[in-house]
């Protein structure tokens, strides 16, 4: 019986417990469906975020650059399929083999091999390794053959720059390259779409524009696992090629004017008189810049270097000259402009054995005998000093300067267009005070006049001045990208007050060319289609001494580094100007024997030419 | 008078097929294809290792529990002293000679199968225990001579399967011991003062604690200390959870786990996956199956006549439930981490057939509820 009693007590107690322990349970429970709740339904969002963020992973791939075209369409610096060899070291299971595989599959030397193993130490783990950026056919399917040994190699066919005219354009176009850090910290468009292998402009017009070429990354969105290994692809986005940009050379001319200055160092300009287009600008020696795109061998770089004609320098922009007589035409224009002389003014030119003297300094005449009494027109066209001299005097250094300057001597041709560009140096007696300190002597007067001294011109600036006598002293604002429209408030003004005096300078020129005993008469054209007008220049680049004088010795006995310059300025066809040409040849000799004979050719193809880029341009307006 | 008693017999026979728990064996059943379902999609959607070895785990323990529940309970009573002390006695065989995994010594190699001796040990102290009350009188329960035995029984086990080590299995059979305490009757007091005690003591026990387990309550308590080391299983379980939403991203979708972010998917884990897949909804279903079982459990438990069954049922119940609960609680991010099943969900063999053991004994109570236990 007591058992019975006890045995319902204890009944009451458990069951109360268990009440209890219910209770507990419930709450418990709630706790636990309310933190589903928070976490699935509440912070659904940030979690999902999350697990995106874990699971996709995106690859960028190296945009396609824009693509250069001559003015009829040509491409000039293009793409091509490179074939390639990428790996990402955290996806290859052994490294060491894998690469020791690939070494003796391509026969990779020491120091190539070096080189990698380097550049695996510089990326992360996660980031491709190019193994071999430019393979050969043969070498691309020994690859793919070999494939079954090779896990997380991958052969990819990648876009890569190429310049089908190789050091025709190098000048202008540059050449692309690596990336490098710096490359990357100063343009945040590279840093953004950066990728290894990315290949930037380094110089020139592929530097400058080079927001406009890189286009746009590819990218690859890849689900991944945890160790993050590719699962599958996801989405593909297809990124923009670049812009492509047309210039306004003609790639004939360009060619020609690489072959007139083959083994010289030089240059050779050709622009539109009316529209200012660059039909031609060459600087020589270049390069191959297709060498730069995977990376220029050391031994190549330093022949590049080390060349005494400077093959890096480009002479069209950034080579200051002295003009010598080239700047002739400006300062008979400016004597005229300024009313010191008139057209009869002559002056007497007696040779070496009686030079014009001045506060106990002598100016010699190039020419020995000297050329007589001579006007405007007979100076021009026998380039005869004294008579240069002479009126330098009388003009004035300060409005000597303010003709060449109106003539775009002494800044930039093409702004901000090419980072190397010189402006080159028109001086003045301001200038002379405030960049030497020094007042300006009356003798330095007299030899700007000949286009020596301080006077420092660019090829480019050369041409332009000619463009602009030719086409009758209108201001042209030189282009040679052809859709760059920007409308320049003084296009076409007159720059000159009269333009009888600009009617006089290219008689005088066309003088010097086209009638005996002018400087440049052995290398006129007769056909009167092909006829032009120009004057020679021969600069000097050391101070001609006594002893030299006497000497007279022929340009080929003299040190090369101590030879003239020669020079050529000149435009035509005569009748109806249409191009302006400037030739320089460094310490080639005398404008007269060197640069004017390259003119001939030129002009010869220039307007040959003419016809073809007037119907090319017309047609063009007729397909629309 | 031959007849009779084949009819009796038989009789007796579909009696207690008649008398089987269909709800509550439906429900291990719907769990148990559930888990099938989940270990097949911890498998990446292919029947390999892990989804064979459980479906044959299942099917195997889940005949066993048939025959359990045919079973008099009686058995279980007469046998439980002795169950205890042989697991008791594994227990430190498994000390000596145990097999090693992931740090620890857990295993006893018995050539056809690898058992896991703490996990059982979870279900027969219950039943140790269940035993030991069921002849005490109430007045007797509070006695200075039935705390000490009780408290030997709990502390036995539990100090060493801690030594193994794994903190976690010690806690929960410490629990169950402590859960059979609660029913039989100790006093509140008890419980008040050494939850006081064990609260003060805190800081002594964690200072004897293992690094990686000082590491761990340190990850709980901040996860994003160590995102990618400590912190990481709990973080990206997280993720998992919570980026499953209200409908879950579909059955073999769960991209957390297929693509290999959480770790210990298969055991500890599977809850997080489960979640993933089937988002809030599936969650809260899969805890309403749980819910159902146990409420079955205590049931059975209410309507038995036997002390020993009744108070079996209820410790095993709410044994149950602080499983679910710790489980969830660790991979939701409410509990540190401690290694801790999800009853029937998660891989495991000894872990299920404990489980399974105590399913056969609380049908057992069903089937022969109507029978006193002298």
């Amino acid at each position: 019986m007591i058992n019975q009693s006890d045995n319902v007590l204890k009944l009451n107690s458990i069951n109360r417990r268990m009440f209890i322990l219910g209770v507990a349970k419930v709450i418990i429970l709630g706790g636990i469906v309310s933190r589903l709740f928070f976490l699935q339904i509440k912070e659904n969002k940030k979690y999902l975020t999350l697990s995106d963020k874990n699971r996709i992973r995106e690859w960028k791939l190296p945009p396609v650059r824009g693509i250069f075209q001559d003015f009829f369409g040509n491409t000039i610096a293009g793409n091509f399929e490179a074939y390639q060899l990428h790996l990402i070291p955290e996806e290859v299971e052994n490294f060491r083999y894998t690469i020791n595989r690939i070494k003796n599959i391509l026969g990779l030397s020491e120091n190539q091999f070096k080189k990698i193993l380097k550049k695996k130490k510089e990326i992360k783990s996660w980031e491709t390794l190019i193994v071999a950026n430019n393979l050969t056919w043969e070498n691309f399917s020994k690859i793919n053959n070999n494939l079954y040994d090779l896990n997380g190699v991958k052969p990819v066919i990648s876009i890569s720059r190429n310049y089908p005219f190789k050091e025709n354009y190098t000048h202008i176009l540059g050449y692309v390259s690596q990336a490098n850090e710096e490359d990357i910290l100063k343009n945040d468009n590279i840093k953004e779409k950066f990728v290894q292998g990315l290949k930037v402009g380094k110089t020139g017009l592929e530097k400058t524009f080079e927001n406009d070429l890189i286009g746009s990354n590819s990218i690859e969105r890849y689900e991944v696992n945890a160790y993050g290994r590719r699962i599958s692809q996801l989405a593909f986005q297809k990124g923009d090629q670049g812009q492509s940009i047309r210039l306004t050379v003609d790639t004939e001319i360009q060619k020609l004017a690489n072959e007139l200055l083959a083994e010289k160092a030089g240059s050779i300009c050709v622009m539109d008189i009316f529209n200012g287009n660059v039909i031609a600008m060459h600087s020589s020696p270049s390069f191959d810049p297709n060498e730069f795109v995977f990376g220029i061998s050391e031994d190549n770089w330093q022949l590049i270097r080390n060349n005494p004609m400077k093959p890096l320098v480009n002479k069209s922009l950034s080579g200051n000259y002295s003009p010598g007589s080239t700047i002739k035409p400006i300062v008979a224009l400016s004597a005229l402009e300024n009313e010191i002389i008139n057209p009869k003014f002559r002056v007497h030119c007696k040779g070496h054995k009686n030079p014009m003297e001045l506060y106990g300094q002598k100016y010699h005449c190039w020419k020995k005998e000297g050329h007589g009494s001579v006007n405007l027109r007979e100076a021009m066209k026998q380039s005869c000093d004294t008579y240069f001299y002479e009126i330098a005097r009388r003009l004035g250094v300060d409005k000597l300067s303010e003709t060449a300057k109106k003539f775009g001597l002494g800044e930039k041709v093409f702004g901000d267009l090419f980072n190397n560009e010189k402006n080159g140096l028109i001086p003045s007696t301001i200038w002379k005070k405030n960049a030497l300190g020094k007042n300006w002597l009356l003798g330095e007067t007299i030899i700007t006049g000949i286009g020596q001294g301080y006077i420092q011109t660019t090829p480019i600036q050369l041409c332009l001045m000619t463009a602009q006598i030719a086409n009758g002293g209108h201001k042209i604002y030189p282009k040679i990208i052809l859709d760059d429209n920007i409308n320049y408030e003084d296009k076409f003004a007159l720059i000159v007050k009269e333009t009888r005096n600009i009617k006089l300078i290219q008689d005088a020129m066309f003088s010097s060319t086209n009638e005996i005993r002018g400087t440049s008469y052995r290398s006129r054209i007769d056909d009167l289609n092909y006829q032009f007008a120009g004057k020679t220049g021969t600069a000097q680049v050391k101070r001609i001494t006594k002893k030299d004088r006497e000497l007279d010795l022929e340009t080929s006995e003299i040190p090369y580094e101590e030879r003239d310059h020669a020079l050529y300025i000149a435009f035509g066809p005569y009748k109806n100007p249409r191009y302006a040409v400037s030739i320089l040849i460094e310490h080639g000799g005398s404008g007269s024997s060197v640069a004017a004979p390259l003119a001939k050719k030129l002009f010869k193809k220039i307007i040959d030419r003419h016809e073809i880029r007037k119907n090319f341009e017309s047609n063009k307006y007729l397909n629309i | 008078m031959y007849l009779h008693n084949r009819l009796n017999k038989q009789n007796n026979f579909f009696q207690k097929i008649r008398d089987l728990d269909l709800v509550l064996l439906g429900s291990i059943l719907l769990l148990g294809f559930i888990s099938l379902a989940t270990m097949y999609s911890t498998d990446g959607g292919q029947i390999l290792f892990h989804t064979k070895s459980h479906f044959i785990k299942f099917s195997v323990f889940i005949s066993l529990m048939l025959v359990i529940s045919f079973m008099n309970i009686k058995i279980w009573f007469s046998i439980s002293y002795a169950v205890y002390f042989l697991i008791v006695l594994m227990l430190i065989w498994t000390i000596n000679f145990g097999v090693t995994a992931s740090g620890s010594q857990r295993w006893i190699d018995l050539y056809f199968i690898n058992i896991q001796p703490s996990e059982l040990m979870k279900i027969f102290i219950i039943l140790c225990l269940a035993k030991y009350f069921h002849r005490k009188r109430l007045e007797n329960v509070n006695s200075f001579y039935s705390v000490l035995v009780s408290v030997i029984i709990i502390f036995l086990p539990m100090s060493l399967v801690v030594i193994q080590p794994d903190l976690g299995t010690s806690i929960l059979i410490s629990i169950s011991g402590i859960l059979v305490l609660w029913f039989a009757g100790f006093n509140h007091k008890y419980f008040f003062y050494s939850f006081l005690i064990s609260l003060l003591s805190l800081p002594f026990i964690i200072s004897f604690l293992k690094p990686y387990q000082k590491l761990r309550v340190l990850t709980f308590l901040n996860p994003d200390r160590d995102p990618l080391g400590a912190g990481y299983q709990i973080i990206q379980s997280k993720i998992a959870v919570g980026s499953g939403g209200l409908f879950g991203k579909g059955f073999l979708k769960g991209t957390q786990s297929y693509l290999e972010f959480l770790p210990e998917k298969h055991t500890d884990f599977i809850f997080t996956l489960f979640s993933e897949e089937f988002g809030f909804l599936g969650s809260v279903l899969l805890l309403l199956i749980y819910a159902i079982i146990i409420y079955r459990v205590i049931k059975i438990g209410s309507i038995s006549r036997s002390y020993f069954a009744k108070l079996f049922c209820y410790s095993f119940g709410a044994s149950l439930f602080v499983y679910i609960v710790i489980n969830m609680s660790m991979v939701l991010g409410l509990l540190p981490i401690v290694g801790s099943p999800l009853p029937i969900m998660s891989y495991g063999g000894s872990s299920m057939l404990a489980t399974m053991i105590g399913f056969g004994i609380v049908m057992s109570a069903k089937i022969h509820s109507k029978q006193s236990i002298a």
